[in-house]
Order: C-alpha cells, then structure tokens, then sequence
C-alpha cells in the first residue's frame, strides 16, 4: 500500500451529540484508511452510526475528536471557506432521492447548481452541454432535461442524486444508502452504474448500507459499526469467508438468502435482543448484552482494536 | 367442507381519482388452502397491496373500485357483502399486518388496551379476567413479557412494536393473515426474529398467511407457495420448490432473480432488468412485460396464456406455450455479463 495513495483517513473519529440525558456516542472512535479508486462498505444496523460517520468526514458535522486527513492535509479544523474549496471533490448521494431533490427544480437546476456554485462554465451554451454530459453519463435520457423529480420514477430521481453529486468531477463520494428506497430490479441499474463511474471517473466511495448483499457486491473493504464503533474491519473476500466478530457472524445469519436448500432462519443462530441504548454507554464491549460468548472480560474498558491476519482487524476479546 | 379458504376469480380492481383511472389489479386469480402460506412477490406499484386490501374489503371508500371478478373467503363473497358483516370477519377470519409498525399503532392508547379492543370487538361478552388472561397469553406468545402491558407504544423499540402488531393481527386466531411487508421497516437481525416468530405461530394456530415482500430471500424462509406479480397481475404462480429451484421461470421472475445480489456467489456485474414498470393508467394490450423482455416476440403483443409447466405451476408467458411447453428454449442464465448496448438491441427488436 504505498502512503501516497491514501485519499482519506480517519484517525480517531468521534462525534458526541448533546441531549438532556447525556452524549449520544454516535461515532465513537473509527480509524480508517481509504485508497484511492477504492470502495469502502460500511455496515450496521439502523443506529449504528454509519451516516454520521459519513456526514462527519464531509463537514456536515464538526467532529468532537479525532482527525480526517484528506489527501495529506488534517482538514478537521477547516473553516466553511476551507471546506469550499475542496468540497467540489467531495460530494454526497443520499438515501431518499424524493426527498433530496428540490422539488421545484428541473434536472437541469439539479445537476447543474453544483457547476454553478464553482462557476465551472464559461457561457450558457457550455453549462448547457455539460449538463447533457452528466446526464449522459448517468444514464438519463436527454429528453428529460426540463422534467421535474414528481414526474420521474425512483430509479430515474436516483440517477439525478448521482448526477448531481458526479457534476464537479469529485475524487469522493460518500453513497449513503443510495438503493435502500429501490426496487431490486432498479437498485441493479444503479449499482451497475455507480461501479461504471467508479471505473470511469476513478472514484473512490464510502458505501454506507444495511445490506450485506448490496455492500458485498460493491465493496473492496468492508466496516462494520455497531453503536458508533468500529468492530470488525476486513477487505471484503475476508470478511464474507471468515467473519470473527459474533456479531458479524449474527449478521450475516440474519440475512434471508433466496434459496431453499441454504439454512433456514428462525433457528438457534438468531441474534437475541436488540441494540442497547447509545447514550454515554459504559465502557466495555457494546454487544456484549447480545453476545452467546460475552464473559466478565468483555465488560471494564473498551476492547480495541487487534489485527489478528494481516488487514484482518476484529475487536473482541476471544481474539 | 373443502379445503379452500379464499378463491379470488378474475379480480380486477381500479382506482377512480379526479383526474385519471389506475387500473391497479388487472384479472387476478389465486386460490389459498386453509393452513398453506403463500409469498406475493412484485415490485412496487405492482398491485400486491391493492389485493390484500381487496381482500380484506379496505380501499379507500369511493376511490378503490372492484370492477370485475369475485373474492370469496371462507364462504363469504367479499366483494357483495353487506359492510355490516365484513367488519365481523376482520379480525376474527381475515386480519392484516401492516408495513410500517411505528404508524400502525394507536400513540396513546397503552397496547395492551389495543390488543384487548380486538378481542371485545369480536365479543361484547367476554369478562375482564378472561380479556386480560387472552391479552397475557397473547403477548407471552410474540415474545414480549406481559407486565408491559401498560406500556404505550413509544415506549417500545420498532421489533417490539412489530410484535405487538402481530399480536394484535392474531389474538382472535383468523383463519387467514394479510403480512404486507411486514419485516421491511426492520433491520436484518430484527427481521430474522420476527420471520421465525411469524412462521413458529402460524404453524400452531395452523393459520392461512399470504406473506406480501419484494424480497425472495424472505420468502424462501417462510412460504410453501409462491405468486409472482407484475403490473396488477400474476405472471408466475407454484409451489417453493418449483419457483427457486429456477429452472423453469417467467422472464421476469428470472430477471428478479438475477438482479439480487447474491452472498454465496461471485458476481461481478449484476443483470438488472432494464427499463421501468409500465405506467399504471394505461391499459396494455397483450404481455405486460414484454417492452422488458429479452425473449419477446411480436406473439406478445397477443394475451399470453396461463400455462401449467408442472404440476400446480403456472406461468403467464407466451414461451412456455405450444411447442416450447418444456420451456427448453429459455437459457437458464444469459452467460457473461448482460451490457446496456445489448439490452437497448433487444428493446428496438420489440418496438
């Protein structure tokens, strides 16, 4: 892995919020590295804190702790004047497109609002074209230039989120949930598409996902968070043939596979319980309430990090 | 009395707004047996909701209209019926779990009051001592200890909620279950509790379910039987068995499968089926799916046919009709990697 490759890292991250009853942990801890034309999944369930986690890492958020080194410069402590000018490489693709696109704008107002913001047209005549571009890109047909979101379907109002986030030529993207609210035949399209531009464009993501199928598929490395921390950290073939972590393991279990001959839920390999409360919980492992194998050595202090073969990394305590 | 609990015949059903017609079901049939559990796979918009409510008699007044065919449930014809004696059955025969738990419950009525209303809207005569033991059987029975009864619904996580909603769809043991979607607001683990948890007590109270998802891996854990829709209508329609042992399939079912991207295996690049659902408001002559379809020929502008490939296997493609009854013409999966530029051929070959 040569240093030089590193798009992004983390180091330590942490992002607390303030309620009346104490802090949220919401991010709790992550170390990461990101290379460059790489995809890293980042799996959890609902809580867990994965789209803080990708929020934080693009200034959405400021981080209570911890650095974000983006290619070699510590950018947690950028002003928003900053932050403008590398934000056009980073862009964001989010859960809901119906939600996250304006309704009262046209596919042209969308995509091309980003190139308007970086002024990165000379006339109208090439903002024009440039939109055409993207919607080429991302597979929009050009007819529907003028239309508006309420007239396009949910794969369509997708493909104008990536646009969007695609339209100032970014290095990274963070995919947050992006075909959690599609139909399987449609999350295929984008999926295809999004491996497609990641080729093209040489992008790198952070493939935020509760699907293990879906962040199997286009992942290279693999994160899984539960209640704000990192607990298992693999590249993808490691993670799906070995998984160490009970939790991964409980996981991976839950997932119903569409045949008949595999194993059938419902059995003993069920996952009991359900996520513990994320406000200032107590040192020790966090699933540990849910864990078949916790013992006292699993409660005290947090268990941190081993790397138990090489860019295999788990954190539990029979490791 | 014969085996069968609900027989729906040539179902079509159609909503009338102010400004145009939704043909959402477009001549349905389907029969259940009393005891079998049945997965209605399709995408959104597809009419699988639209069924269930027909089947339970609960469009929306005025606006979701029966025009054609019959629905009778364990005797009862559901589409004549006075409303009066459909509100009877509800609950008592036919009850429904809705999607979305978090919306489905009442916020300020404590759930053990709402698992109890079921119960005396069936019978007015039931004591308290007895509502309140049914009540506490009911919620040992989903997993939740019954001294929080008294609890109101926020004071729940979303699994826990799920389980009160089952419990409250089967405190009066109906004949028959309506599970839309019942797992797809919850995450995986959760799901997993609750498919086993679904699945163990339809089996003791020996209950009729048809399980309604967009996911074939949750059908394949709990249904015997199993009817693909597309576009208001069903296109495929067998046994578990014959559906995902995937020899013999419906293009669409095919498509739907190669779409899922799948853990056990390496895949690359994944088949999406390209293109979109046809627009609801339009009638379509002939295949549905056709504009969608690799294997289309200029036969599927006609119906296609319902044809029995195997035994209790129905598929509605012109495919599998006449000669190619085997279906052996049908590659079992396109090798290599379906690209657009091929796809976009075979869709001008159509037009």
């Amino acid at each position: 892995m040569a240093e030089n490759n590193i798009l992004l890292e983390a180091k330590n991250l942490k992002k607390y919020f303030k309620i009346p009853r104490g802090n949220v942990h919401a991010v709790d801890g992550i170390n990461f590295r990101l290379e460059t034309g790489r995809t890293l999944g980042v799996v959890g369930e609902s809580g867990c804190g994965k789209t803080t986690l990708g929020r934080v890492l693009l200034h959405l958020y400021n981080a209570t702790d911890g650095q974000i080194i983006y290619r070699g410069n510590d950018i947690t402590h950028y002003t928003p004047k900053q932050m403008k000018s590398i934000r056009r490489e980073m862009q964001m693709i989010f859960q809901d497109p119906s939600a996250s696109l304006d309704p009262r704008k046209s596919v042209q107002d969308t995509i091309g609002e980003p190139l308007k913001i970086y002024k990165s047209f000379s006339d109208k005549a090439s903002y024009e074209k440039r939109v055409l571009e993207i919607m080429n890109m991302v597979g929009l047909a050009e007819r529907y230039v003028s239309s508006f979101p309420h007239e396009l379907d949910g794969g369509r109002r997708q493909r104008i989120g990536i646009g969007r986030a695609i339209a100032t030529n970014p290095r990274f993207i963070v995919c947050d949930e992006p075909v959690s609210a599609l139909d399987v035949s449609v999350q295929a399209q984008v999926l295809n598409l999004l491996m497609d531009l990641q080729d093209s464009q040489n992008l790198t993501y952070m493939f935020i996902t509760h699907d293990l199928s879906v962040v199997k598929h286009i992942s290279h490395d693999i994160l899984v968070m539960y209640l704000g921390q990192c607990i298992e950290y693999a590249s993808k073939k490691e993670l799906f043939q070995n998984p160490l972590h009970p939790y991964t393991v409980g996981l991976l279990d839950a997932v119903p596979i569409p045949t008949l001959t595999g194993k059938k839920l419902g059995s003993e390999t069920i996952m009991k319980g359900e996520l513990t409360s994320p406000v200032d919980p107590i040192p020790g492992c966090r699933f540990a309430a849910r864990c078949p194998y916790a013992t006292d050595a699993c409660k005290g202090e947090d268990i941190p990090l081993k790397e138990v073969s090489p860019g295999h990394f788990v954190s539990c305590t029979r490791y | 009395m014969s085996d069968t609990l609900l027989d729906i015949k040539d179902l079509s059903i159609e909503y009338h707004t102010e400004f145009e017609k939704v043909y959402a079901v477009n001549g349905l049939s389907l029969k259940l047996n009393y005891g079998e559990t049945l997965g209605l796979v399709g995408e959104t918009g597809a009419g699988k909701t639209t069924t269930a409510l027909g089947i339970i008699r609960l469009l929306p007044d005025g606006i979701g209209i029966v025009t054609k065919g019959s629905i009778q449930l364990d005797g009862t014809d559901m589409v004549h019926e006075s409303e009066e004696k459909v509100r009877k059955l509800r609950g008592k025969t036919v009850s429904m779990i809705f999607q979305d738990p978090m919306t489905s419950l009442n916020p300020i009525k404590t759930v053990g009051d709402q698992i109890q209303e079921v119960l005396r809207a069936h019978d007015r005569s039931m004591s308290k001592a007895e509502l309140s033991r049914q009540v506490d059987e009911m919620m040992e029975m989903v997993g939740i200890p019954s001294y929080r009864k008294t609890e109101y619904p926020h004071e729940f996580s979303g699994g826990m909620k799920q389980r009160i909603v089952i419990a409250m769809a089967l405190v009066c043991e109906p004949k028959l279950i309506l599970a839309d979607e019942p797992t797809t607001a919850l995450d995986v683990t959760i799901q997993a509790q609750m498919l086993g948890l679904i699945r163990n007590l339809q089996k003791k109270l020996n209950t009729a379910m048809i399980l309604i998802t967009h996911d074939l891996g949750v059908v394949a854990n709990t249904c015997e039987k199993v009817a693909v829709m597309y576009a208001g209508e069903i296109v495929e329609n067998g046994f578990a068995e014959q559906i995902f042992c995937q020899e013999k399939l419906h293009p669409y079912t095919r498509g739907l499968f190669n779409a899922i991207p799948k853990l056990d295996v390496e895949t690359s690049r994944l088949e999406a089926i390209e293109g979109m659902v046809p627009d609801p408001t339009q009638r379509i002559e002939g295949c549905r799916f056709a504009n969608r379809c690799r294997f289309a020929t200029p036969a599927c502008s006609q119906e296609p046919p319902y044809v029995e490939v195997e035994n209790g296997h129905f598929i509605k493609c012109h495919l599998f009709s006449g000669e190619n009854r085997s279906g052996k013409t049908i590659p079992e999966t396109v090798s290599g990697s379906l690209t657009r530029e091929k796809s976009v051929v075979s869709e001008k070959e159509v037009s």
